[in-house]
């Protein structure tokens, strides 16, 4: 069962990690000896703790609660809620040892080692539930909020300490400061700061406190202690303290500056995210569209075909392994290449039975493309259902990352990052093999490559082949960040259009810069003209680009009248 | 001057005009309903949207048939057409009994209080009709002077049509947007329906659809006499020059640009007008017609129908309208199916469409002719 393995796995992980500091180690130790049940094995010690908490076998409580907290633990907070739930029972062993037990799905493990015990039917009234005294329960609640606080894990620790600042309660404020003096790691401290100012803007014995803790929220440039601040600023206006109100003045300005930065930034990192997908959606137009002068109508198609082979392994996956298995999360991982796969031979299909007709017809070949277009449409209708299906996550791809001041999606991360290496390896494929060489060959001067003896049928059908698969890679991806239709290529083949257009028609460096800068001014423009006045104007300035460059950014240079 | 080019092209004209204008409308006036004689009234407003189609195929062809500038936002100036239109419709509507306002219903609907000023004048018809061509006239005037000015042809002037129409109808699904500091609405999705008087007339009542029938086909056979006499003046001939070689056609002194933007907004107009027709007949207008597609199946009538011919776009988008609407019914499910593979045969196979059809298949016919001849005697010599 998955709450077995998830409930243990994470404490170990951490137990390892709590080693390595040796001053802590060296702390946990000095606590253990206020313990009366001294345990050598440190590995589980907050267990034991625990257990001797549970089974009433400590002299000062607070003492050991102190010790506990100290520990910084995730596994206690997991514990008490499970105490209060009445999920915790105390058991008599055969050799009359009493044990804590913590019933986890329907299963008793021991306390102290995490290990699944039987409890026979026999020996059933040995089985008591434990329950915490009123007194006790306070101070567990009271520790579980602070326990974050010593979280081996930065990000935690940061965040509890945010968390408990903004909550302005007095409480926290002495288990804040204690730990800012031993805490070494310079963003902790700087949240635990901050965290403190907050609560400091309610709680400040002194006004010169108060004061001290506005100013030193301005320098912090503190998010989070804005409204707080602004608060302040707006109740001093008019006959309150007129020192306050200048340094809360301040203080404002200084945080919302930083948060125009900051916002500006998250415009920034989603502008390049969305501008990757258009980056890959693009790269295979600009292939087929760019270097082969076929205008392919069905590519938003394609798209479509990556997110349905994504639903359809997602579904074979589940019927093979079940959704909550290990190995369902690989699902999208191969559904990847699969993607690329199934389109690129649709797409080889395609360009022996219709394309290889319509060369140096372009605008013929738009009509052909968009009737297929029309029948693929239909036919996912046909199979699939004419309403949207989607398509999990994978878990690792499920959270979030921080890069710098801004936190972004996993997925989107992945996404730019995806179409780095969908960069790359349409540079290696074009700059460094044999077929790249004969592609750029066969774009340059189709019959001059012929009499070299390039063969160009083939080359022609490789190169469509592989423009469909990037197609559908883009919508695999796309299928991570929302839902897979029967249209969905639609969405995105005017604007990718646009971008190879901008881009400069056969330079895939110009179809890059195009697709990113398109989609950070998309979204630079969405927060101050709504999403569909964004992409009007986004498309009217692409319009107005090519009066001044009309040949895009990267124009082919070409003697040819005609070109 | 002879505008047609034969003989039987111009008797071809005159029954056109005499069963369409005269012939059908009478027999749905005069003769009694169930008779074999009778042309239905439902039958009249059918075909009458058919003709208008027709006149947008054309209006196409003119573009891409004889100057070749493959225009994907043929449907964006019918519907602006018919949006104009729409709006002096909606105006005739009255006081209408949900909100009891003299307002159209949808701006009651978004909270408006009055009129917004560029409503007004949609209350006069004779400006209405100007608009109808204005309107798709001064967007196409717009948009061509840019894009021909920066030499923008081919496939990049498709594309940039085709950002176009995608652009003004995102605008139009809006229920309310502004441009130029100016808020703008009509309708949002919905668009304009539920239309009650024209020029003073019901607009429900047999009359009126005889009238807009006989007006549809009126204007479809004036832009017919129009291409035709246009295709034998110096301008057609220049204009079929920049089809077959633009550079050569620069290079002999003329402005091909001028001559592409004339060409541009008049088609605009054409569209805008057969727009304004197509409107009062089927009783709606909603920024569905703007769609990208539509203009892709305008293309797809003038591919069929034979580009580059005068008859050909009027043939392929009745055609294609009538299946449509037959397999629509028939088979619902697979009806884009059968459109789809129909236009990939045809770009693949009839590259002069349904018109050059009995040209392209001459040879065949004469072959199979000629081996009908000489097997004929060969079987009487086994039989007998």
């Amino acid at each position: 069962m998955p709450g077995g393995v998830s409930a243990r796995h994470p404490f170990q992980f951490n137990a390892l990690r709590r080693l390595l500091p040796m001053k802590k180690t060296l702390l946990v130790c000095l606590h253990l000896l206020l313990v009366p049940f001294v345990y050598s094995d440190s590995d589980s010690s907050s267990r034991k703790m625990l257990e001797a908490l549970a089974l009433d076998r400590v002299d000062s409580v607070d003492d050991h609660l102190n010790a506990l907290v100290e520990t910084g633990d995730p596994f206690i907070k997991e514990f008490v809620d499970a105490w209060r739930v009445g999920e915790v029972y105390e058991y008599e062993l055969e050799n009359t040892e009493k044990v804590i037990l913590h019933r986890v799905s329907e299963q008793f493990q021991l306390l102290t080692t995490g290990e699944v015990l039987e409890v026979p039917e026999v020996r059933e009234e040995f089985l008591k539930k434990s329950r915490a005294s009123r007194s006790l329960r306070k101070d567990l609640a009271r520790i579980t909020d602070t326990i974050d606080l010593a979280s081996p894990n930065l990000h935690t620790r940061i965040d509890a300490a945010l968390k408990l600042g903004q909550s302005q309660n007095i409480v926290y404020l002495p288990s804040l400061r204690s730990r800012l003096d031993r805490e070494t790691n310079e963003k902790a401290k700087r949240a635990f700061e901050e965290g403190i100012m907050i609560s400091l803007l309610k709680n400040a014995e002194t006004p010169g406190e108060r004061l001290g803790a506005v100013v030193r929220l301005g320098e912090l440039a503190s998010l989070k202690g804005r409204d707080l601040v602004i608060k302040i600023r707006d109740e001093n206006e008019e006959g309150g303290d007129p020192e306050l109100f200048a340094a809360a003045h301040e203080s404002v300005l200084q945080i919302l500056k930083r948060q125009s930065i900051v916002e500006n930034v998250g415009s920034f990192f989603r502008g390049l995210s969305t501008g990757s997908v258009l980056l890959i959606v693009a790269f295979g137009l600009a292939i087929t569209f760019g270097l082969m002068g076929i205008i392919n109508m069905a590519h938003g198609e394609f798209i479509a075909i990556g997110g349905y082979t994504c639903y359809v392994v997602q579904n074979v996956f589940e019927n093979a392994f079940g959704v909550q298995s290990g190995a369902f999360q690989w699902f999208f991982w191969v559904s990847l290449p699969i993607s690329f796969l199934v389109a690129a031979l649709i797409g080889l299909i395609f360009e022996k039975g219709f394309i290889r007709f319509l060369y140096r017809r372009p605008l013929e070949s738009l009509l052909a493309t968009w009737g297929l277009s029309m029948v693929m449409r239909q036919t996912f209708r046909l199979i699939f259902g004419a309403a949207n299906v989607s398509v999990e996550t994978p878990n690792v791809l499920n959270g979030t990352s921080k890069l710098g001041l801004v936190s972004m999606s996993d997925t989107r991360l992945f996404i730019v990052i995806f179409a780095g290496f969908v960069i790359l390896i349409t540079w290696l494929l074009l700059s460094k093999t044999n077929l790249g060489l004969y592609i750029r060959a066969v774009m340059q001067n189709r019959n001059m490559a012929s009499s070299l003896g390039i063969p160009v049928a083939r080359v022609n059908s490789m190169t469509f082949a592989f423009g469909c698969g990037l197609a559908s890679l883009a919508g695999a991806t796309l299928s991570l960040v929302s839902n897979v239709g029967p249209s969905m290529g639609q969405t995105y083949i005017v604007d990718s259009f646009m971008v190879v257009v901008a881009g400069g028609l056969g330079n895939l460096i110009g179809a890059g810069i195009s697709a990113l800068g398109i989609g950070v001014i998309d979204q630079f423009l969405q927060p101050l003209l709504g999403p569909v006045m964004g992409k009007i104007v986004v498309l009217f300035a692409i319009i107005l680009f090519l009066q001044w460059k009309p040949g895009g950014l990267f124009p082919t240079k070409s003697r040819s009248l005609d070109d | 001057m002879n505008i047609f080019d034969t003989k039987r092209e111009l008797s071809g004209f005159v029954l056109a005009g005499l069963i369409l204008m005269v012939l059908l409308p009478l027999s749905n006036a005069l003769a009694p309903e169930g008779s074999i004689f009778h042309f239905a009234g439902y039958q009249l407003s059918l075909w009458g949207k058919y003709i208008t189609y027709a006149t947008l195929a054309m209006s196409l062809n003119l573009l891409w048939g004889y100057t070749g500038l493959l225009c994907l936002c043929q449907g964006l100036f019918f519907a602006l057409g018919g949006y104009a239109f729409g709006m002096y419709l909606m105006l005739q509507v009255g006081v209408d009994s949900v909100y009891n306002t003299a307002l159209p219903d949808f701006m009651d609907f978004l909270g408006y209080r009055e009129l917004p000023a560029y409503w007004k004048p949609f209350n006069n018809p004779i400006f209405t009709m100007l608009a109808v061509m204005a309107v798709p006239g001064l967007v196409a005037f717009v948009f061509g002077f840019l894009a021909f000015r920066s030499r923008i042809k081919g496939v990049y002037f498709s594309i940039l049509t085709q950002a176009l129409t995608y652009a003004v109808c995102l605008l139009f699904f809006q229920n309310k947007f502004t441009l130029f500091w100016v808020d703008f609405t009509f309708g949002g999705n919905n668009g304009f329906t539920d239309f009650k008087q024209i020029l003073g007339a019901n607009i429900n009542d047999a009359s009126t659809t005889r009238w807009l029938f006989i007006g549809s086909a009126a204007f479809m056979l004036l832009v017919y006499a129009l291409i035709s006499m246009m295709l034998k003046t110096k301008f057609g001939k220049v204009q079929q020059a920049i089809r077959d070689s633009e550079n050569r056609v620069r290079f002999s002194g003329y402005s091909t640009t001028t001559y592409k933007l004339f060409i541009f907004v008049l088609s605009g107009m054409i569209a805008g007008i057969a727009g304004a027709l197509y409107v009062p007949q089927v009783g709606i207008i909603n920024p569905g017609e703007m769609t990208a597609a539509k203009s892709l199946d305008v293309v797809v009538w003038v591919a069929l129908g034979g580009r580059g011919t005068k008859f050909g776009p009027i043939l392929g988008a009745i055609v294609v309208s009538m299946l449509k609407s037959y397999a629509t019914r028939a088979f619902p499910d697979s009806w884009l199916i059968i459109l789809g593979t129909i236009f990939v045969l045809v770009v693949l196979f009839m590259p002069n469409g349904l018109v050059g059809l009995p040209k392209q298949l001459a040879p065949w016919i004469n072959r199979f002719r000629g081996e009908k001849k000489s097997a004929e005697p060969t079987e009487t010599l086994t039989a007998s």
